[in-house]
Protein backbone atom coordinates (compact mmCIF):
# COMPACT_ATOMS: atom_id res chain seq x y z
CA UNK A 1 0.00 0.00 0.00
CA UNK A 2 1.19 3.35 -0.89
CA UNK A 3 2.26 5.82 2.06
CA UNK A 4 -0.87 8.42 0.94
CA UNK A 5 -3.38 4.95 1.14
CA UNK A 6 -2.13 4.11 4.63
CA UNK A 7 -2.48 7.93 6.00
CA UNK A 8 -6.15 8.22 4.81
CA UNK A 9 -6.65 4.49 5.80
CA UNK A 10 -5.46 5.49 9.56
CA UNK A 11 -7.24 8.91 9.56
CA UNK A 12 -10.45 7.14 8.69
CA UNK A 13 -10.52 4.59 11.05
CA UNK A 14 -9.54 7.13 13.39
CA UNK A 15 -12.21 9.89 12.52
CA UNK A 16 -14.83 7.31 11.36
CA UNK A 17 -14.96 9.44 8.29
CA UNK A 18 -15.84 7.04 5.08
CA UNK A 19 -12.21 7.46 3.39
CA UNK A 20 -13.61 8.10 -0.11
CA UNK A 21 -14.01 11.35 1.33
CA UNK A 22 -10.52 11.94 2.12
CA UNK A 23 -7.67 12.89 -0.45
CA UNK A 24 -3.93 14.60 0.20
CA UNK A 25 -6.10 18.24 0.21
CA UNK A 26 -8.26 17.49 2.81
CA UNK A 27 -7.84 19.69 6.08
CA UNK A 28 -8.01 17.99 9.65
CA UNK A 29 -9.75 21.14 10.64
CA UNK A 30 -11.98 22.87 7.98
CA UNK A 31 -12.65 19.34 6.19
CA UNK A 32 -12.62 17.07 9.20
CA UNK A 33 -13.31 19.61 12.17
CA UNK A 34 -10.81 18.26 14.31
CA UNK A 35 -9.95 19.90 17.71
CA UNK A 36 -6.95 20.13 18.95
CA UNK A 37 -7.72 16.97 21.20
CA UNK A 38 -8.36 15.35 18.47
CA UNK A 39 -4.56 16.11 16.71
CA UNK A 40 -3.29 14.84 19.68
CA UNK A 41 -4.44 11.32 19.37
CA UNK A 42 -4.11 11.03 15.54
CA UNK A 43 -0.59 12.14 16.06
CA UNK A 44 -0.02 9.25 18.53
CA UNK A 45 -1.65 7.22 15.71
CA UNK A 46 0.51 8.37 12.96
CA UNK A 47 3.67 7.50 15.24
CA UNK A 48 2.42 4.24 16.17
CA UNK A 49 1.38 3.21 12.72
CA UNK A 50 4.98 4.66 11.07
CA UNK A 51 7.02 4.32 13.89
CA UNK A 52 8.64 7.76 13.83
CA UNK A 53 8.70 10.66 16.51
CA UNK A 54 6.48 13.57 15.69
CA UNK A 55 7.83 16.32 18.01
CA UNK A 56 4.98 18.62 19.11
CA UNK A 57 6.03 21.92 17.37
CA UNK A 58 6.09 19.96 14.23
CA UNK A 59 2.65 19.06 14.64
CA UNK A 60 1.32 22.73 14.06
CA UNK A 61 2.75 22.51 10.61
CA UNK A 62 0.56 19.47 9.55
CA UNK A 63 -2.90 21.36 8.33
CA UNK A 64 -3.95 18.57 6.02
CA UNK A 65 -3.39 14.87 4.48
CA UNK A 66 -0.74 16.19 2.13
CA UNK A 67 1.50 17.61 4.85
CA UNK A 68 1.69 14.39 6.92
CA UNK A 69 2.27 12.43 3.96
CA UNK A 70 5.19 15.09 2.91
CA UNK A 71 6.62 15.09 6.68
CA UNK A 72 6.67 11.06 6.50
CA UNK A 73 8.45 10.85 3.41
CA UNK A 74 11.03 13.46 4.28
CA UNK A 75 11.64 11.58 7.85
CA UNK A 76 12.11 8.62 6.06
CA UNK A 77 14.69 9.39 4.04
CA UNK B 1 -39.15 31.67 51.20
CA UNK B 2 -41.93 29.77 49.42
CA UNK B 3 -40.79 26.02 48.76
CA UNK B 4 -42.12 24.99 45.18
CA UNK B 5 -43.41 20.74 44.95
CA UNK B 6 -41.06 18.55 43.31
CA UNK B 7 -42.72 15.98 40.37
CA UNK B 8 -40.74 13.08 38.27
CA UNK B 9 -41.82 13.40 34.90
CA UNK B 10 -39.60 11.06 33.62
CA UNK B 11 -37.36 8.21 33.50
CA UNK B 12 -35.04 5.94 31.77
CA UNK B 13 -33.03 2.91 32.85
CA UNK B 14 -30.57 0.59 32.07
CA UNK B 15 -28.92 -2.31 34.04
CA UNK B 16 -28.38 -5.94 33.46
CA UNK B 17 -32.07 -6.99 33.66
CA UNK B 18 -32.53 -4.71 29.56
CA UNK B 19 -31.73 -1.59 28.24
CA UNK B 20 -34.89 0.50 28.74
CA UNK B 21 -36.86 1.14 31.09
CA UNK B 22 -39.98 -1.01 30.16
CA UNK B 23 -37.44 -4.16 29.94
CA UNK B 24 -36.35 -3.59 32.79
CA UNK B 25 -39.22 -3.37 34.49
CA UNK B 26 -40.75 -6.32 32.97
CA UNK B 27 -37.88 -8.59 34.13
CA UNK B 28 -37.78 -6.78 37.51
CA UNK B 29 -41.49 -7.97 37.79
CA UNK B 30 -41.14 -11.48 36.50
CA UNK B 31 -38.21 -12.41 39.38
CA UNK B 32 -35.78 -12.19 36.48
CA UNK B 33 -32.17 -12.40 37.60
CA UNK B 34 -29.50 -9.63 35.27
CA UNK B 35 -26.26 -11.24 37.06
CA UNK B 36 -24.29 -13.34 34.35
CA UNK B 37 -20.72 -14.30 33.96
CA UNK B 38 -18.56 -11.66 32.57
CA UNK B 39 -18.89 -11.28 28.65
CA UNK B 40 -16.90 -8.23 27.85
CA UNK B 41 -12.94 -9.13 29.03
CA UNK B 42 -11.15 -12.05 29.66
CA UNK B 43 -11.65 -12.38 32.95
CA UNK B 44 -9.12 -15.20 33.61
CA UNK B 45 -7.33 -14.88 36.84
CA UNK B 46 -9.73 -12.58 38.46
CA UNK B 47 -11.46 -13.52 41.61
CA UNK B 48 -15.06 -12.92 40.68
CA UNK B 49 -16.27 -13.38 36.75
CA UNK B 50 -19.42 -12.51 36.75
CA UNK B 51 -21.76 -9.42 37.67
CA UNK B 52 -24.81 -7.44 36.25
CA UNK B 53 -23.14 -7.16 33.46
CA UNK B 54 -24.86 -4.88 30.10
CA UNK B 55 -25.30 -6.97 26.83
CA UNK B 56 -26.23 -6.36 23.55
CA UNK B 57 -25.42 -2.56 24.49
CA UNK B 58 -24.79 0.39 21.38
CA UNK B 59 -25.30 4.01 22.00
CA UNK B 60 -26.77 5.64 19.32
CA UNK B 61 -24.13 7.55 16.87
CA UNK B 62 -27.00 10.60 17.28
CA UNK B 63 -26.52 10.86 20.86
CA UNK B 64 -22.61 10.26 20.80
CA UNK B 65 -20.31 10.34 17.38
CA UNK B 66 -19.24 6.59 16.66
CA UNK B 67 -15.44 8.01 16.93
CA UNK B 68 -15.99 9.56 20.67
CA UNK B 69 -17.77 6.50 21.71
CA UNK B 70 -14.21 4.55 21.59
CA UNK B 71 -12.82 7.37 23.98
CA UNK B 72 -15.47 7.82 26.55
CA UNK B 73 -15.85 5.38 29.16
CA UNK B 74 -18.88 3.67 29.73
CA UNK B 75 -20.88 5.53 32.28
CA UNK B 76 -20.82 8.45 30.43
CA UNK B 77 -22.51 6.76 27.59
CA UNK B 78 -24.99 5.03 29.86
CA UNK B 79 -26.06 8.51 31.27
CA UNK B 80 -27.17 9.92 27.97
CA UNK B 81 -28.57 6.37 26.70
CA UNK B 82 -30.87 6.85 30.00
CA UNK B 83 -31.14 10.91 29.96
CA UNK B 84 -32.21 10.15 26.44
CA UNK B 85 -34.59 7.81 27.43
CA UNK B 86 -35.85 9.88 30.50
CA UNK B 87 -36.07 13.20 28.12
CA UNK B 88 -38.74 11.12 25.72
CA UNK B 89 -40.79 9.65 28.72
CA UNK B 90 -41.06 13.71 29.80
CA UNK B 91 -41.73 15.41 27.02
CA UNK B 92 -39.43 17.94 28.77
CA UNK B 93 -38.18 19.49 25.42
CA UNK B 94 -41.27 20.25 24.28
CA UNK B 95 -41.35 22.74 27.68
CA UNK B 96 -40.52 26.37 27.66
CA UNK B 97 -38.33 25.61 30.49
CA UNK B 98 -35.48 28.82 30.14
CA UNK B 99 -32.26 26.95 29.43
CA UNK B 100 -30.68 28.07 32.32
CA UNK B 101 -33.56 26.80 34.54
CA UNK B 102 -32.79 23.23 33.38
CA UNK B 103 -29.91 21.85 35.60
CA UNK B 104 -27.88 18.19 35.39
CA UNK B 105 -26.91 16.13 38.97
CA UNK B 106 -25.99 12.93 38.92
CA UNK B 107 -24.42 10.46 41.23
CA UNK B 108 -21.16 8.40 40.16
CA UNK B 109 -19.10 6.24 42.92
CA UNK B 110 -16.04 5.99 41.09
CA UNK B 111 -16.40 7.29 37.78
CA UNK B 112 -13.90 6.50 34.77
CA UNK B 113 -12.65 3.26 35.78
CA UNK B 114 -11.80 1.09 33.27
CA UNK B 115 -10.51 3.97 31.41
CA UNK B 116 -7.85 4.54 34.28
CA UNK B 117 -7.09 0.54 34.12
CA UNK B 118 -6.48 0.74 30.50
CA UNK B 119 -4.02 3.83 30.21
CA UNK B 120 -2.07 3.04 33.33
CA UNK B 121 -1.39 -0.30 31.04
CA UNK B 122 -0.18 2.14 28.25
CA UNK B 123 1.70 4.23 30.72
CA UNK B 124 3.83 1.34 31.75
CA UNK B 125 4.30 -0.50 28.80
CA UNK B 126 4.33 2.29 26.27
CA UNK B 127 5.10 5.80 27.92
CA UNK B 128 3.92 8.98 29.22
CA UNK B 129 3.78 10.54 25.50
CA UNK B 130 0.68 7.78 24.62
CA UNK B 131 -1.72 8.44 27.54
CA UNK B 132 -5.02 10.00 25.63
CA UNK B 133 -5.55 12.77 25.40
CA UNK B 134 -9.07 11.80 26.39
CA UNK B 135 -7.84 9.84 29.41
CA UNK B 136 -8.80 12.90 31.78
CA UNK B 137 -12.24 14.35 30.19
CA UNK B 138 -13.22 10.74 29.79
CA UNK B 139 -13.08 9.65 33.74
CA UNK B 140 -13.93 12.51 35.38
CA UNK B 141 -17.02 12.24 37.48
CA UNK B 142 -18.86 15.06 36.02
CA UNK B 143 -18.03 14.63 32.38
CA UNK B 144 -21.71 12.59 32.26
CA UNK B 145 -23.50 16.16 33.29
CA UNK B 146 -20.91 17.90 30.70
CA UNK B 147 -21.96 15.89 27.83
CA UNK B 148 -26.02 15.90 28.40
CA UNK B 149 -25.27 20.03 28.92
CA UNK B 150 -23.70 19.76 25.42
CA UNK B 151 -26.17 17.52 23.55
CA UNK B 152 -29.26 19.28 24.91
CA UNK B 153 -28.41 23.21 25.92
CA UNK B 154 -29.16 22.32 29.23
CA UNK B 155 -27.29 25.71 30.94
CA UNK B 156 -28.43 25.33 34.14
CA UNK B 157 -26.44 23.77 38.09
CA UNK B 158 -24.36 21.00 36.44
CA UNK B 159 -22.13 18.94 38.82
CA UNK B 160 -21.69 15.00 40.21
CA UNK B 161 -21.75 14.14 43.28
CA UNK B 162 -19.65 11.11 44.70
CA UNK B 163 -20.92 9.50 47.99
CA UNK B 164 -20.00 6.01 46.85
CA UNK B 165 -22.63 4.54 46.66
CA UNK B 166 -25.14 6.53 48.29
CA UNK B 167 -24.27 8.80 44.80
CA UNK B 168 -27.34 8.97 43.18
CA UNK B 169 -29.71 9.03 46.00
CA UNK B 170 -28.11 12.07 47.51
CA UNK B 171 -27.99 13.39 43.68
CA UNK B 172 -31.93 12.91 43.65
CA UNK B 173 -32.08 14.69 46.90
CA UNK B 174 -30.21 17.72 46.46
CA UNK B 175 -31.70 18.05 42.62
CA UNK B 176 -34.85 17.79 44.52
CA UNK B 177 -33.82 20.78 46.47
CA UNK B 178 -33.31 23.11 44.03
CA UNK B 179 -36.62 23.03 42.20
CA UNK B 180 -37.84 23.46 45.95
CA UNK B 181 -35.77 26.76 46.25
CA UNK B 182 -37.07 27.87 42.58
CA UNK B 183 -33.66 28.03 41.52
CA UNK B 184 -34.10 25.60 38.76
CA UNK B 185 -37.21 24.54 36.97
CA UNK B 186 -36.24 21.39 35.93
CA UNK B 187 -33.46 18.77 36.63
CA UNK B 188 -31.81 15.57 35.07
CA UNK B 189 -30.96 13.53 38.06
CA UNK B 190 -30.50 9.99 39.24
CA UNK B 191 -26.74 8.14 38.47
CA UNK B 192 -24.83 6.32 36.10
CA UNK B 193 -22.08 3.51 36.54
CA UNK B 194 -19.77 1.43 34.61
CA UNK B 195 -16.89 0.07 36.28
CA UNK B 196 -17.21 -4.26 35.87
CA UNK B 197 -13.31 -4.47 34.79
CA UNK B 198 -10.45 -6.17 36.89
CA UNK B 199 -9.21 -3.57 38.18
CA UNK B 200 -12.31 -2.83 40.50
CA UNK B 201 -13.19 -6.58 40.89
CA UNK B 202 -9.54 -6.93 42.28
CA UNK B 203 -10.49 -4.43 44.57
CA UNK B 204 -13.55 -4.94 46.13
CA UNK B 205 -12.96 -8.79 46.46
CA UNK B 206 -9.71 -7.56 48.26
CA UNK B 207 -11.78 -6.16 50.84
CA UNK B 208 -13.90 -9.73 50.87
CA UNK B 209 -16.92 -7.59 49.72
CA UNK B 210 -17.96 -9.61 46.61
CA UNK B 211 -19.82 -12.66 46.28
CA UNK B 212 -17.46 -15.40 44.89
CA UNK B 213 -20.41 -17.53 43.74
CA UNK B 214 -18.47 -17.98 40.46
CA UNK B 215 -20.45 -21.22 39.23
CA UNK B 216 -24.23 -20.14 39.98
CA UNK B 217 -23.88 -16.23 39.05
CA UNK B 218 -27.64 -15.92 38.88
CA UNK B 219 -27.97 -17.40 42.62
CA UNK B 220 -25.27 -14.91 44.25
CA UNK B 221 -26.71 -11.57 44.82
CA UNK B 222 -29.06 -13.47 47.47
CA UNK B 223 -30.38 -10.56 50.21
CA UNK B 224 -31.23 -11.39 54.04
CA UNK B 225 -30.69 -14.97 52.73
CA UNK B 226 -28.67 -17.15 55.10
CA UNK B 227 -26.40 -18.32 52.55
CA UNK B 228 -26.03 -14.77 51.02
CA UNK B 229 -22.04 -13.99 50.76
CA UNK B 230 -21.34 -10.44 49.63
CA UNK B 231 -22.60 -8.25 46.92
CA UNK B 232 -22.71 -8.55 43.33
CA UNK B 233 -21.30 -5.71 41.08
CA UNK B 234 -23.60 -4.53 38.89
CA UNK B 235 -23.25 -1.74 36.03
CA UNK B 236 -26.07 0.78 34.30
CA UNK B 237 -28.20 3.63 35.04
CA UNK B 238 -31.44 5.45 36.13
CA UNK B 239 -32.00 9.02 35.14
CA UNK B 240 -35.01 10.86 36.33
CA UNK B 241 -36.57 14.38 34.80
CA UNK B 242 -38.00 16.16 37.87
CA UNK B 243 -39.67 19.62 37.53
CA UNK B 244 -41.64 22.27 39.42
CA UNK B 245 -44.86 20.41 40.34
CA UNK B 246 -47.02 23.22 39.06
CA UNK B 247 -45.26 24.04 36.10
CA UNK B 248 -45.28 20.69 34.74
CA UNK B 249 -48.92 20.06 35.39
CA UNK B 250 -49.51 23.96 33.57
CA UNK B 251 -47.76 22.18 30.39
CA UNK B 252 -50.18 19.11 30.98
CA UNK B 253 -47.46 16.76 31.35
CA UNK B 254 -47.84 13.56 33.25
CA UNK B 255 -46.88 13.05 36.85
CA UNK B 256 -44.93 10.03 37.95
CA UNK B 257 -44.79 10.90 41.33
CA UNK B 258 -43.77 13.35 43.77
CA UNK B 259 -40.66 13.73 45.72
CA UNK B 260 -41.74 14.33 49.57
CA UNK B 261 -38.57 13.71 51.47
CA UNK B 262 -34.91 13.37 51.59
CA UNK B 263 -32.57 12.84 54.35
CA UNK B 264 -29.04 12.17 54.97
CA UNK B 265 -26.61 11.14 57.62
CA UNK B 266 -23.38 9.71 58.42
CA UNK B 267 -22.62 6.92 60.40
CA UNK B 268 -19.36 8.82 62.25
CA UNK B 269 -18.15 4.64 63.00
CA UNK B 270 -16.38 3.17 60.12
CA UNK B 271 -14.75 3.21 56.75
CA UNK B 272 -16.61 0.73 54.92
CA UNK B 273 -18.47 -1.53 57.85
CA UNK B 274 -22.21 -0.03 58.48
CA UNK B 275 -23.06 0.36 61.56
CA UNK B 276 -24.17 -2.32 63.65
CA UNK B 277 -27.16 -0.96 64.90
CA UNK B 278 -27.90 1.17 61.44
CA UNK B 279 -27.68 4.29 63.70
CA UNK B 280 -26.45 6.46 60.70
CA UNK B 281 -29.75 4.76 58.38
CA UNK B 282 -32.19 4.96 61.17
CA UNK B 283 -31.36 9.33 61.26
CA UNK B 284 -31.67 9.69 57.65
CA UNK B 285 -34.83 7.34 57.49
CA UNK B 286 -36.34 9.36 60.49
CA UNK B 287 -35.50 12.92 58.77
CA UNK B 288 -36.93 11.39 55.43
CA UNK B 289 -40.02 11.23 56.93
CA UNK B 290 -40.03 14.14 59.36
CA UNK B 291 -39.44 16.77 56.17
CA UNK B 292 -42.10 15.52 54.35
CA UNK B 293 -44.49 15.48 57.37
CA UNK B 294 -46.07 11.49 56.94
CA UNK B 295 -46.68 9.38 59.04
CA UNK B 296 -44.63 6.20 59.68
CA UNK B 297 -47.75 4.24 58.99
CA UNK B 298 -48.35 5.48 55.23
CA UNK B 299 -44.95 4.56 54.10
CA UNK B 300 -46.03 1.14 52.15
CA UNK B 301 -42.89 -0.12 50.14
CA UNK B 302 -39.37 0.61 51.13
CA UNK B 303 -36.47 -0.17 48.35
CA UNK B 304 -33.89 -1.51 50.88
CA UNK B 305 -30.23 -0.84 50.30
CA UNK B 306 -30.02 -4.41 51.42
CA UNK B 307 -26.59 -5.57 49.42
CA UNK B 308 -26.73 -9.33 50.14
CA UNK B 309 -23.85 -8.48 52.89
CA UNK B 310 -23.79 -10.28 56.10
CA UNK B 311 -23.41 -7.15 58.15
CA UNK B 312 -25.20 -4.47 55.96
CA UNK B 313 -28.98 -6.34 55.52
CA UNK B 314 -28.98 -6.78 59.12
CA UNK B 315 -27.96 -3.54 60.13
CA UNK B 316 -30.63 -1.85 57.48
CA UNK B 317 -33.34 -4.21 58.69
CA UNK B 318 -32.59 -3.49 62.53
CA UNK B 319 -32.34 0.36 61.36
CA UNK B 320 -36.01 -0.17 59.83
CA UNK B 321 -37.65 -1.65 63.01
CA UNK B 322 -36.17 0.99 64.84
CA UNK B 323 -37.91 3.95 62.85
CA UNK B 324 -41.15 2.31 61.91
CA UNK B 325 -41.57 -0.19 65.12
CA UNK B 326 -44.87 -2.62 64.48
CA UNK B 327 -45.43 -0.55 60.92
CA UNK B 328 -42.09 -2.41 60.05
CA UNK B 329 -43.54 -6.14 59.85
CA UNK B 330 -46.71 -4.91 57.83
CA UNK B 331 -44.93 -2.52 55.37
CA UNK B 332 -43.19 -4.62 52.48
CA UNK B 333 -39.60 -4.36 52.06
CA UNK B 334 -37.17 -5.77 48.80
CA UNK B 335 -34.12 -5.62 47.65
CA UNK B 336 -33.89 -5.22 43.61
CA UNK B 337 -30.15 -5.53 43.80
CA UNK B 338 -30.61 -9.39 43.91
CA UNK B 339 -31.99 -8.69 40.49
CA UNK B 340 -29.76 -6.15 39.08
CA UNK B 341 -26.91 -6.73 40.92
CA UNK B 342 -25.53 -3.33 43.11
CA UNK B 343 -25.23 -0.51 40.68
CA UNK B 344 -22.73 1.12 43.28
CA UNK B 345 -23.17 4.76 42.59
CA UNK B 346 -26.11 4.59 40.11
CA UNK B 347 -28.20 1.95 42.99
CA UNK B 348 -30.07 5.00 43.97
CA UNK B 349 -31.32 6.32 40.74
CA UNK B 350 -32.62 3.04 39.48
CA UNK B 351 -33.90 1.89 42.66
CA UNK B 352 -35.59 5.41 43.37
CA UNK B 353 -37.27 4.45 39.90
CA UNK B 354 -38.05 1.26 41.04
CA UNK B 355 -40.22 2.38 43.97
CA UNK B 356 -42.16 5.08 41.08
CA UNK B 357 -42.46 2.20 39.11
CA UNK B 358 -44.29 0.76 42.41
CA UNK B 359 -46.68 3.54 43.24
CA UNK B 360 -47.62 3.90 39.70
CA UNK B 361 -48.57 0.27 38.43
CA UNK B 362 -49.28 -1.46 42.25
CA UNK B 363 -46.86 -3.79 41.91
CA UNK B 364 -43.61 -4.52 44.43
CA UNK B 365 -40.87 -5.99 42.74
CA UNK B 366 -39.28 -8.86 44.54
CA UNK B 367 -36.20 -9.84 46.38
CA UNK B 368 -35.23 -13.08 44.43
CA UNK B 369 -33.14 -15.88 45.72
CA UNK B 370 -34.35 -15.67 49.08
CA UNK B 371 -34.69 -19.21 50.14
CA UNK B 372 -33.80 -19.64 53.70
CA UNK B 373 -34.74 -16.44 55.38
CA UNK B 374 -32.24 -15.31 58.16
CA UNK B 375 -33.41 -15.03 61.28
CA UNK B 376 -31.52 -11.94 61.63
CA UNK B 377 -33.82 -10.39 58.71
CA UNK B 378 -37.19 -11.35 60.34
CA UNK B 379 -39.13 -8.39 57.83
CA UNK B 380 -41.57 -8.96 54.72
CA UNK B 381 -39.12 -9.17 51.85
CA UNK B 382 -41.42 -9.76 49.02
CA UNK B 383 -39.53 -13.14 48.73
CA UNK B 384 -39.17 -14.17 44.91
CA UNK B 385 -42.62 -13.03 43.38
CA UNK B 386 -43.56 -9.60 42.54
CA UNK B 387 -46.68 -8.55 44.41
CA UNK B 388 -49.71 -6.48 44.00
CA UNK B 389 -50.18 -4.35 46.87
CA UNK B 390 -51.70 -0.46 46.21
CA UNK B 391 -48.98 2.04 48.07
CA UNK B 392 -49.37 5.79 48.48
CA UNK B 393 -45.64 6.36 49.99
CA UNK B 394 -42.21 4.61 48.61
CA UNK B 395 -38.69 5.14 50.26
CA UNK B 396 -35.55 4.35 48.91
CA UNK B 397 -32.64 3.80 50.95
CA UNK B 398 -29.00 3.90 49.82
CA UNK B 399 -25.57 3.70 51.79
CA UNK B 400 -22.16 4.43 51.22
CA UNK B 401 -18.46 3.95 52.48
CA UNK B 402 -17.45 6.30 54.16
CA UNK B 403 -20.30 5.83 56.54
CA UNK B 404 -22.59 8.08 54.56
CA UNK B 405 -26.73 7.01 54.14
CA UNK B 406 -29.42 8.57 51.93
CA UNK B 407 -32.96 7.98 51.89
CA UNK B 408 -35.97 9.96 49.60
CA UNK B 409 -39.37 9.54 49.89
CA UNK B 410 -41.90 9.68 46.93
CA UNK B 411 -45.29 9.45 46.72
CA UNK B 412 -48.10 8.60 44.49
CA UNK B 413 -49.55 11.73 42.73
CA UNK B 414 -53.11 12.35 43.78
Amino acid sequence: MELQDKVIKLVSEATKMDAANISLNTSFVDDLNLDSLDMVELMMKMEDEFGVEIPEDETENLKSIGDIVTYLKAKSH
Amino acid sequence: MKLHRVAVTGMGAMCGLGNSLDEVWANALLGKSGVSTIERQNTEGWPVTFGGEIKNFKLSPELMDLKDQDRFDLFNQYALHCTDEALRHSKLLEANYAPEKIGIIFGTGLGGFPHIESNHKIFLEKGARRVSPFFIPSVIPNMPEGLVSIKWGFKGINFAIASACASSAHAIGIAATEIMLGRQDAMLTGGTEGVITGYTIAGFASMKALSKRNDEPHRASRPYDVDRDGFVMGEGAGILVLENYEKAQARGAKILAEVVGFGASSDANHITAPHPEGLGALVCMQQTLDMAGVKKEEVGYINAHGTSTPLGDAAETGAIKKVFGEHAYKLAVSSTKSMTGHLLGAAGGLESIFCIKALETGMLPPTINLENQDPACDLYYVPNKSEKRDIKYALNNSFGFGGTNSSTLFKKPE
